[in-house]
């Protein structure tokens, strides 16, 4: 039961060979062994959304993971948003609209609004804040990490 | 040039923290990490309150990568955690609590033994094979219910405290009218979305104990913790890292901090404790739960006679790191910005069997605004006077400014409210907010059948108590500024704030300006970021330090430029003749160069561009603020929509604007937490029955209305150079009030609500009763 | 909150996933599908165990097809496939509407239907409808495949009628006829939140008035059920609100409401009562909307 299982996290284009028990989340995984500390965890139970990272396209819940049933995946972190030292619009967009206070639930914010852009550039505003509310911030009251991701999404409509 | 000088101070510039915060380069507790650490999971009781018959840790021990097990009598050489506020309440400090419970064990989740392990889930499992053996004793769920024995000699009724002035009797025997309330605040707190996480590190080359992951108050706890272990403070450091959130909650020494210390000692390697979800919800300070019986005396003009409120405070099961001082905040601030001539107040401060509870942002003033709020909504319609109407005859005028509110009890300070035109600040939220419109548009609607009405909450806030706080400030030879502090940052965009305020007095670029802050062995000194003091105690350090920096440089500069000195300026770093911004100039760098110690010159003075500055007082700023809310409530369901939301609030001086706004908006989205969503709710046997994010229910964006947010900056305080006063309570404080008069409006009965947080349950229960009542 | 330790095994064929599950099932094997609801439940160590079998890799259960009158999901399908229409006529969007209101975004990512149908959570959206529109599921292990009705399949709360070994390898909706009418209506208290009661409802009109009315409710007593008698008060009733509130109050007066300690039994069937008019209402509406 304790057997370790030999696997390849592939995070933002880089593999990580890693060895791991079967139980050890993905996102355990991503912070420990890969040292990915990006990535963070508020709840361990699914709710809060911090931990949410991209798996072969699809914002999930790393903590709902187990690293396991990663190996070869494609994992996207908010490490590799940055391209070099320029900064990814919707990250450029949360610093200049106040989107947010301690940072904590920044990463996963960011992960679950880039995937969702990414999918569906014109998604409509309704669709967009329900997607939003999937996960917690307790500093800002929301309404810059909406302003925010609008603008962003403003912005990579265009280019 | 005049324009130029406020560059820097009230501008909405970005912040500095951002950067590392968007790119996941930050370093949270969980993120830092030791080589050979071990790591510490806590065995927790499952009993609300039992005597410990046995603990049995063989097969634990014997587990893989477990190092070492302890419980109660592993540390008997340590007490319990100590109070840092309140440090007068000799008569408290038997209800304090054990760094692993003793004997007894007093709510779900009190720490009984920590496991040591390799790993976190070994730990875990490990955790789980410790067999406590539990005698169950009789659990106390509630305040209300008779006091019982805490241990041998004390009650668990811990204090009878009172607050008063006046001749209350007389005001009610006086009055026109009496208006008498039962009113009840839920159990809520802070939860950050970070939960706690502690990592002690003992440096044995230098003998020198470290905490990691510390926030809030360092150097408080710093002090705390060199007597509880016994060290120089010298040897003792605490280490803030970034934090995700603190509230009022994190950051105050709790037991888990002292064992990771402890254990880093005595196992001889760092020990690392990231507490789950579950347990924070367990564990981790509550506050909020008050149940008042308040009555108000009032004239036939509506007049405010007297106030009479006696109430219970549910401490939990033990009394921690604040003591008595949130049921005192209540006490000291019911009256609130209103004229009250004759006032008292009776708290039984009570345990129970439930986790025990401190400070939550406006601590004891969301209490207190929602009980005299709701007896001022009440005054209204019983003597036919408009809501608006009561308020403004018994608001402290702006003429009576600085107000004194002194109380009977030799022991409780005075409150000298500042400055503050309350009167002025509702004047100007009603009318931004349309408010007159309002009413008739919602007294339509309601005639339309909908249930919709608005409530209004003001208060005061308080903030920037000192004593003292200082700041380092040095430049170097290439002009960048390093300021030093021993201030704190909870996420509020302290290092912002600290940069601009010294980019402010000293000429230069806020971008140029690090703030380093949360380090007792940088700076022996420090306020930390309790009770909104660290804009105004740190900032006004700041201040006073970057101007003695400012006058060096320009000093210096007057003898390298051959210039008389109040003929000088600076810009952007860069000194020049006031007269003639183009000519010759010096930069900061260079002075810096110049006075560089090796560039030192007999007689010079002490070398370097650096000075270090002070600020002292013994007052307490008091901002104030308006909250005006409108509802809807489903009458199928009892769920209550926010329509709009204000916050009206006077900051005495605005830092950043745009962080202002953020912490207020922010702040009230808590407060409908606690008025409509969050509650720590207990079974009858004290099993807490919210130990998740699916039970205890944070607002996500689809429960967080747009908040409109006026800002003024009427009343700066008189007490400190810049005028400030603080920001981070004002967003919350009111909440609870506008949202229970929104309420009551709506369903047509403006003093039924009694109680919060108002789960959906307990408004259709209300509509029951006012159907029941109409019909 | 780290789960306890087990044996993970990824079978690629239904044949080797069942031969391992009966395997290991005896000593609390179980199958991992989106990990939505086990995972949370072992970090809480509330369920331990001691092997999963992951079915993410198995061929061919990822498969969402129409097959004759019978819409067929499979294991491996998600919460989001549903996000689009997934069939013609009105099924396809009343499977979008019942979807959306499955936790987050995220969590739809990987939760599956079956999945959910496993789990028999009282409060699971797609076990209300599994029941309201009457699914078969197909259990399979090395003792062969059968079919369970939906009526069948729920037992209690998080109890179904699977065997430990078996494995749900798909389940097959009914196709409506299409002029069927849907509604659909839920109450929980924060985005993303489990229900504290929904409904379901969905009727065919024919000479004007309603016929094959179907009312199931769930979230409120320990498994989603469809009330008889407020499908009665529907019967032969022309649709409108007289119809609708009659049948709203039948469900609410019918159910036996689950208590806990912030939701109080009437509290449940007052919003019984709510929920079940506004699903009629919607369906009334799309009534409407089609132009009959
Ligand atoms: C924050 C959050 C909110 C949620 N909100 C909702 C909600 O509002 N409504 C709702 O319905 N659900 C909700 N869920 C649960 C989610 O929908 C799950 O996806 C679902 O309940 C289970 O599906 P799964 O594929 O994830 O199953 P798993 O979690 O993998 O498995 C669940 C159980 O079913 C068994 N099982 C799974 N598939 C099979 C199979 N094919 N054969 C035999 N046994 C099987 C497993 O062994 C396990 O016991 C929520 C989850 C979270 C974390
Ligand atoms: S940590 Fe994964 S959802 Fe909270
Ligand atoms: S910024 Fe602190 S939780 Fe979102």
């Amino acid at each position: 039961m304790n057997a370790k299982h030999d696997i390849t996290l592939a995070i933002n284009g880089e593999a990580y060979a890693i060895s791991v028990e079967a139980r050890r989340t993905l996102a355990d995984a991503i912070r420990e062994e890969c040292g990915q500390t990006g990535t963070h965890l508020g709840c361990e139970h699914g709710v809060c959304g911090t931990c949410t990272v991209i798996v072969d396209g699809a914002p999930v819940r790393s903590c709902l993971m187990f690293a396991v049933q990663c190996d070869g995946a494609s994992i996207r972190t908010v490490e590799g948003l940055a391209d070099g030292g320029e900064p990814h619009p919707l990250q450029r967009a949360f610093m200049e609209h106040h989107a947010l206070q301690c940072g904590f639930c920044t990463p996963g914010f960011l992960m679950l609004a880039v995937a969702v852009l990414e999918r569906d550039p014109d998604i409509g505003d309704e669709d967009l804040l329900d997607i939003l509310s999937s996960n917690l911030c307790r500093c800002t009251g929301y309404a810059n990490i909406v302003k925010a991701v609008r603008a962003a999404a403003a912005e990579m409509r265009q280019c | 040039m005049a324009a130029d000088k406020t560059a820097y101070l009230g501008r909405s510039v970005q912040r500095l923290e951002d950067p590392p915060l968007v790119t996941g380069q930050a370093r949270f507790a969980a993120d830092i990490n030791f080589p050979n650490q071990l790591h510490m999971r806590m065995v927790r009781s499952s009993y609300a309150h039992g005597e410990i018959v046995s603990i049995d840790t063989s097969e634990a021990q014997a587990m893989p990568g477990v190092v070492a097990i302890w419980t109660a009598i592993d540390i008997a050489d340590i007490g319990p955690v100590d109070f840092r506020a309140d440090r007068a309440a000799e008569a408290l400090k038997p209800y304090r609590q054990p760094v692993l419970a003793k004997g007894r064990v007093r709510y779900v989740g009190d720490p009984v033994a920590a496991v040591f392990a390799e790993d976190p889930y070994l730990a875990e499992d490990a955790a789980e094979a410790v067999v406590i053996e539990i005698e169950e004793l009789p659990v106390i769920v509630s305040a209300d219910d008779p006091p019982g024995e805490f241990a041998a000699g004390h009650g668990t009724e811990a204090a009878v405290m009172h607050h008063g002035y006046g001749d209350i009797d007389a005001a009610f025997a006086n009055a026109d009218t009496v208006i008498e309330l039962d009113l009840r605040t839920g159990r809520h707190s802070g939860v950050p979305m970070e939960t706690r996480g502690a990592i002690g590190r003992y440096d044995a080359a230098n003998d020198i104990l470290e905490l990691h992951g510390a926030a809030k108050v360092p150097h408080r706890n710093q002090e705390t913790l060199v007597k509880m272990l016994g060290r120089d403070a010298s040897r003792m450091h605490l280490h803030e890292c970034h934090v995700g959130g603190g509230f009022g909650i994190r950051g105050e020494l709790y037991p888990e901090d002292i064992l990771v210390l402890l254990a880093a000692m005595r196992l001889g390697r760092p020990v690392k404790w990231i507490e789950d979800r579950q347990e924070h919800l367990m564990c981790a300070n509550q506050g909020r739960e008050q149940h008042h019986l308040a009555r108000v005396a009032v004239d036939a003009e509506g007049r405010i006679l007297g106030i009479d409120d006696e109430f219970f405070h549910d401490q939990g099961a033990y009394i921690r790191t604040h003591g008595s001082n949130v049921a005192n905040r209540t006490m000291c601030t019911i009256t609130g910005p209103y004229r009250v001539p004759a006032f008292r107040a009776v708290c039984h401060f009570r345990l129970t069997n439930k986790t025990p509870c401190a400070t939550y942002r406006a601590p004891g003033r969301y209490e207190s605004t929602f009980v005299r709020e709701r007896l001022i909504d009440a005054i209204a319609p019983e003597l036919g006077i408009d809501p608006i109407e009561v308020r403004k005859r018994n608001l402290i005028a702006a003429a009576e400014m600085p107000y004194t509110i002194a109380f009977d009890e030799p022991h409780v300070s005075d409150m000298v409210l500042d400055s503050g035109d309350y009167a002025g600040l509702l004047d100007k939220a009603v009318a931004a907010f349309g408010w007159q419109a309002l009413k008739v548009e919602l007294a339509r609607r309601r005639a339309d059948g909908e249930l919709v009405g608005a409530g209004i909450g003001m208060f005061i806030e308080e903030g920037g108590r000192g004593p003292t706080d200082g700041a380092r400030i040095a430049v170097d030879i290439n002009g960048e500024v390093e300021v030093i502090t021993g201030g704190a940052s909870l996420g509020q965009g302290f290092e912002t704030a600290m940069a601009q305020i010294c980019a402010e007095a000293l000429g230069v670029d806020y971008r140029r300006v690090r703030v380093i802050h949360g380090h007792t062995d940088l700076i022996p000194y420090g306020i930390g970021a309790h009770a909104t003091r660290a804009t105004v105690m740190t900032g006004s350090a700041v201040d006073v330090a970057a101007k003695m920096v400012r006058e060096i440089a320009i000093d210096a500069a007057a003898e390298m430029l051959q210039t008389p000195a109040d003929g000088l300026d600076i810009n952007d770093g860069t000194v020049a003749r006031r007269n003639d911004p183009a000519g010759p100039a010096v930069t900061l760098g260079e002075i810096a160069r110049r006075l560089a110690p090796d560039a030192a010159k007999p007689g010079q003075g002490d070398p370097g561009l650096a000075a270090e500055g002070f600020f002292t007082t013994t007052d307490t700023v008091f901002p104030y603020g308006v909250h005006l809310a409108v509802v809807r409530i489903d009458r199928g369901t009892g769920a209550v929509a926010v329509e709009r939301f204000m916050v009206a609030y006077d900051v005495g001086r605005a830092v950043n604007p745009m962080m202002i706004e953020g912490q207020l908006v922010g702040g009230c989205i808590q407060g409908l937490g606690g008025a409509l969503y969050e509650e720590f709710v207990y079974d009858e046997e004290g099993q807490p029955m919210a130990v998740t994010l699916a039970d205890y229910l944070v607002p996500t964006l689809r429960e967080a209305p747009d908040i409109e947010v006026l800002i003024t900056e009427d009343a700066p305080s008189p007490l400190n150079p810049l005028g400030l006063k603080s920001a981070g309570e004002g967003g919350i404080n009111g909440v609870g009030a506008a949202i229970a008069g929104a309420i009551g409006e709506a369903i047509g009965d403006p003093g039924a609500v009694r109680r919060l947080p108002l789960t959906p349950a307990r408004v259709m229960d209300l509509l029951r009763r006012a159907d029941a009542g109409s019909s | 909150m780290k789960p306890a330790a087990f044996s993970y095994h990824a079978p690629e064929t239904i044949a080797e996933a069942v031969a391992i599950l009966a395997e290991v099932a005896p000593e609390d094997g179980r199958v991992l599908a989106g990990g939505q609801s086990l995972v949370p439940t072992m970090a809480f160590r509330l369920a331990r165990p001691a092997h999963l079998v992951d079915i993410n890799g198995v061929e061919g259960l990822d498969r969402l097809v129409l097959d004759g009158d019978e819409l067929s999901i499979g294991a491996c399908v998600r919460h989001a496939a549903f996000h689009r229409p997934v069939v013609e006529g009105c099924l396809g969007p009343l499977l979008s509407s019942v979807a959306r209101h499955i936790g987050h975004y995220p969590i739809r990512q990987r939760g599956t239907f079956c999945g959910s149908l496993a789990q028999a959570d009282p409060a699971s959206e797609w076990c209300l409808a599994a029941v309201t529109l009457g699914a078969t599921m197909t259990a399979m292990s090395v003792r062969g495949s059968r079919q369970i009705r939906a009526r069948d399949f729920f037992e209690g709360i998080m109890t179904t009628a699977l065997a430990d070994d078996e494995l749900l390898t798909e389940a097959r909706l009914a196709i409506p006829p299409s002029d069927t009418r849907f509604g659909f209506a839920e109450f929980n208290r924060v985005a993303g939140g489990f229900a504290i009661a929904m409904v379901l409802a969905a009727f065919r009109l024919e000479d004007g008035v309603i016929t094959e009315p179907r009312l199931g409710v769930g979230g409120v007593e320990e498994r989603p059920r469809r009330i008889a008698e407020a499908e009665a008060a529907l019967e032969g009733r022309a649709p409108g609100a007289e119809a609708f509130r009659a049948a709203a109050d039948a469900a609410a007066g019918a159910v036996d409401p689950m208590e806990d300690i912030n939701t109080s039994a009437g509290y449940r069937r007052d919003l019984v009562a709510t929920l079940a008019f506004r699903a009629l209402e919607q369906a009334g509406r799309a009534l409407e909307q089609a132009g009959a």
